[in-house]
């Protein structure tokens, strides 16, 4: 084969790469095209709106947000629904998370190090499906027997804990399957930003009389701290669009309750739930709207994490104690 | 007040590797005492030895007896007691970059519980000042961070806040070999003032800078003290030849 036939399959080799990369930038207008053009029938409906209105049942008098036969479709609690599961989780999550990063950067024996982390990040290749199963095995009999009682006789003053429901299902219930699923890609994210902030952080914190926890506190965590938040903000990101293991213990009811024990629901969960069967356009374009309003929320969120976690490893090698 | 250092028979290893071997020396109170040697001789784990930092590395070992005053610092005390009496200064500065100026200062004293406001004001000016750096950044103490300073000025403000948890002895890591001649003579007055006030330990890789700063100077060699006199005698005439092959510039 002479040169020129290498020059021509060079040049076809470097369209095909830009094809490559350009095709994920298509998909995602595509995407947005695509429910921009199918939320229109809601948009058009009820406009802003959709977002905080709710509805007044002519025969219970009963407040009612999403009632797909009569017509009446507002986001409003399944927005309360992912955020209040996602916060949930976060609050659950975070303190663990930081507390097992802390533990394999600055205290774990070097070669149980690898292993652990490890073991750690392979909490986030389970399947959704699964966590989903366990919980609605395992977790939620056991928040319906003994959690959930607890949490209503001692905390029940405060209105959070008011034990309503007999299913052990609901917001604590996706909240703690959530806070396991996102554990990893914190505590993994905050672990990186550790490991990146220089030793001698450390030295100068214990060379000024630091205990090793005030080391850390001092010459580790919050020189890390802007990209822990990164790391949480990435955590929520992940807690906001998962679907499928809250869509099995959330409850599935589309009110809205101050009981964190009672059943609520999610902007996944609905559509997950009800796109399949939906009873008319019109519920079609609400359900697709939540799913635009959701995809725009996760990449507002993510871009900040990624923001944030870039802004501090930038330009800093990982460092390990010499 | 600095107090002297009494050093025998210490030894200390990285893993196999035999890094300090059989050092005797007794460091005179408030003194300046410097440190010579090529690199790797030993040096900088001598000093770490002094404020137990040397431990804090998982493969690192150490044998032998320091007494700082009449403390045995192996046996009577822990790590972190020694160094709220022992202020360590690195090669690198190493400011909070987090931190305000002020806050750099106070973090030590804040370690120790100090919290009275007035008094935290009043040791941070006292320090700066005493680092030489008080007039260059009075204005903006709890505006400007740490890492904000250039390179000499970090060094300094490393040093006051080393300085404000009024230690007993000062150790200094080639304090000035990541600096420019000026912050470099900057530093070195400073050690001059300092060490009316405290014990200083200067490892320098510049033999005119011991010279300049230090009484007494050791000369290390392959881990183990060659020499160890009054720094006129080390330079004019050593004892060992292998100490007056190092200063003309022989090798190393």
């Amino acid at each position: 084969m002479g040169r020129g036939n290498s020059a021509v399959a060079d040049r076809g080799f470097q369209w095909l790469m830009v094809l490559c990369a350009l095709s994920i930038f298509g998909i995602v207008v595509l995407i947005v095209t695509e429910l921009i053009l199918r939320s229109q029938l809601s948009w058009h409906a009820f406009g802003f709106k959709f977002f905080f209105s709710s509805f007044v049942d002519p025969d219970t008098k009963q407040t009612v947000y999403w009632d797909p036969v009569n017509g009446h479709f507002s986001a409003l609690p399944f927005i309360y629904g992912t955020l209040v599961s996602s916060f949930l989780a976060l609050l659950l999550a975070v303190p663990l998370a930081v507390g097992v990063a802390v533990f394999l950067t600055e205290m774990c024996p070097r070669g149980l190090r690898g292993p652990l982390a490890f073991l750690s990040e392979l909490l986030a290749a389970i399947p959704s499906v699964i966590y989903g199963l366990w919980a609605m095995y395992v977790l939620v009999p056991i928040l319906r027997e003994h959690i959930n009682p607890l949490l209503s006789q001692f905390l029940g003053w405060t209105g959070l804990f008011a034990n309503e429901n007999p299913t052990g299902l609901g917001f604590v219930a996706a909240g703690i399957i959530l806070a396991v699923m996102i554990l990893p890609i914190i505590s993994s994210l905050t672990r990186e930003v550790m490991s990146a902030v220089p030793n001698s952080q450390r030295e100068a914190a214990l060379a000024l009389g630091a205990t090793r926890w005030e080391m850390i506190r001092m010459g580790v965590l919050r020189n890390a701290r802007i990209g822990i938040v990164g790391a949480i903000i990435l955590g929520l990101g992940r807690a906001l669009g998962e679907t499928m293991a809250v869509t099995m213990v959330i409850g599935n009811s589309p009110e809205i309750h101050r009981s964190l024990l009672s059943n609520g629901t999610s902007m996944s969960a609905v559509i997950a739930n009800e796109y399949a069967e939906a009873v008319s356009d019109l519920h079609l374009s609400a359900l697709t709207e939540i799913g635009l309003a959701l995809f725009i929320l996760t990449i507002i969120v993510n871009a900040l994490a990624r923001l944030l976690v870039w802004v501090v490893t930038r330009g800093a090698p990982a460092q390990v104690l010499h | 007040m600095g107090v002297g250092i009494e050093v025998s028979n210490l030894n200390a290893w990285y893993g196999s590797n035999h890094t300090l071997q059989d050092i005797n020396l007794n460091i005179p109170a408030n003194h300046a005492t410097a440190l010579i040697g090529p690199s790797g001789c030993g040096k900088s784990t001598f000093v770490r030895c002094i404020n137990r930092m040397h431990e804090t590395n998982p493969i690192a070992r150490v044998s032998g007896t320091v007494r700082i005053g009449e403390l045995d610092i192996y046996h009577d005390a822990t790590p972190v007691e020694i160094r709220r009496r022992v202020g360590m200064v690195f090669q690198r500065p190493n400011p909070f970059p987090t931190m305000s100026i002020y806050d750099n200062v106070a973090a030590g004293l804040k370690l120790n519980g100090y919290s009275n406001r007035r008094a935290l004001d009043d040791v941070v000016e006292r320090s700066l000042k005493d680092s030489a750096l008080w007039d260059e950044v009075k204005d903006d103490l709890k505006k400007k961070s740490g890492a904000s300073l250039s390179g000499g000025q970090q060094q300094r403000l490393c040093i006051a806040r080393a300085l404000a948890v009024d230690p007993e002895v000062l150790l200094m890591d080639e304090p000035a070999s990541a600096l420019d001649p000026v912050s470099t003579s900057k530093i070195e007055d400073l050690i001059f003032e300092l060490k009316t006030q405290y014990t200083i330990v200067i490892v320098t890789h510049n033999m005119q800078q011991a010279a300049r700063v230090a009484e007494k100077t050791g000369f290390f060699l392959n881990g183990r003290m060659v020499e160890f006199d009054s720094t006129h005698k080390i330079f004019t005439n050593p004892s060992d030849k292998r100490t007056e092959d190092y200063i003309t510039g022989r090798f190393g």
